[in-house]
């Protein structure tokens, strides 16, 4: 288990973070139309396994201007977890739960805090389902939230990673209500927690 | 035609004018760029993490700031530079979310820039200008010819350090 590192993970190991991560974004796709009271789709979620250059251009380049919403996790296993979303699309969220359009091109405070909901509702479903599947205590930090370039964002899971080595795994999510809307979802548990996860699913 | 190299994360790159050279993005990584004020011969690099011999897995060595940094010095100097013409601007290091309260992980972005500091000092390479912390992204542009090195990030106007 020590020898673990994300450059050796099989197929069936990505298989099984797929099938987390499906189930995961399911769920946090139902919290999501529950708070918009609206019908949301979910494409099937993909999980990548990408080299460090490469992420930003997933998300339509390194500048592309994204909100970021990162806490982190306590409890049987240990790490953090970023939910990001374009900000045209973090927008359109906020507009839909306030019940308005948003003026300027800029957060108020209040809607600010309101996007700190949508993630903490979002993290927290995906959470929830991990723990459940893996019967492991989860407990999410307060979530935090800024909205910058997409590269600037991603350095911060992209570090944790690269004192693993130098590949970053994420999982992107579609949704879709009447605008389409691109979610990552990066789960960055330590060495020793990806050990607990696949020890509590009978993988090793 | 001049042309414009971009590195990418825990990657660096050597250019001659009047090519420059550029990264974007950065975050809490630093963005290192050295320049022979004589041959204009230019570098870049993009640092992630502060310490090599702190982590087990370092193959990477652009990854880190000691030896990424050693790296970009060897590789200019293959170029034709000279340490003694060169000197250094930084930018970067910041710390994107209020609470990063994993122990090892306090400051990742101070942490970068003061590892960084401390190689181009062992180096004997002076810092000559610098856009470090605070908690937005930067993206860089270096221009070897001239040493400029701009720095744009969300919402602030674009600066020439």
């Amino acid at each position: 288990m020590g020898d673990l590192n994300l450059e050796s993970v099989s197929e069936q190991y990505l298989d099984v973070l797929k099938e987390l991560g499906n189930i995961g974004a399911g769920n946090a796709t139902t919290a999501l139309a529950q708070m918009l009271q609206c019908k949301v789709d979910m494409k099937v979620p993909q999980v990548r396994l990408l080299d460090f250059g490469e992420v930003g251009t997933l998300m339509g380049g390194e500048e592309q201007i994204m909100a970021g919403i990162y806490l982190c996790v306590e409890g049987d296993i240990t790490g953090s977890i970023m939910f990001l979303l374009e900000k045209d699309a973090a927008r359109h969220l906020v507009s839909k739960l306030m019940g308005m359009e948003l003026e300027g091109d800029t957060f108020s405070e209040m809607e600010t805090s309101a996007l700190k909901e949508i993630g903490n509702i979002i993290t927290g479903a995906y959470l929830n389902s991990l723990s459940t599947i893996t019967n492991l205590k989860i407990y999410p930090s307060i979530p935090d939230l800024t909205i910058d370039m997409a590269g600037a964002i991603l350095s911060v899971p992209a570090i944790e990673f690269g004192t693993l080595g130098d590949k970053i795994l994420l999982i992107q999510t579609q949704f879709t209500d009447d605008f389409e809307l691109n979610g990552f979802f990066i789960l960055v548990p330590d060495l020793e927690s990806y050990g607990k996860i696949l020890g509590a699913l009978g993988m090793i | 035609m001049s042309e414009l190299i971009k590195v990418g994360m825990a990657d660096l790159k050597v250019c001659i004018s009047p090519d420059s050279v550029t990264t974007l993005g950065l975050g809490s990584c630093v963005g290192v760029a050295i320049r022979d004020k004589e041959n204009k011969v230019g570098g870049l690099a993009h640092v992630m993490l502060p310490d090599s011999t702190a982590i087990r897995n370092n193959t990477n060595i652009y990854k880190f700031a000691d030896t990424g940094i050693t790296e970009l010095v060897r590789l200019m100097e293959e170029k034709g530079a000279k340490r003694s013409r060169m000197v250094a601007k930084i930018a970067g290091g910041a710390q994107m979310f209020s609470f990063q309260n994993k122990s090892e992980l306090v400051r990742v972005g101070d942490r970068n820039v003061e590892a960084s500091k401390k190689k181009l000092k062992e180096l004997g390479i002076p810092i000559i200008a610098e856009d470090t912390g605070d908690s937005y992204g930067r993206t860089v542009i270096f221009y070897p010819e001239t040493g400029d090195f701009v720095i744009r990030a969300v919402g602030r106007e674009e600066r020439t350090i």
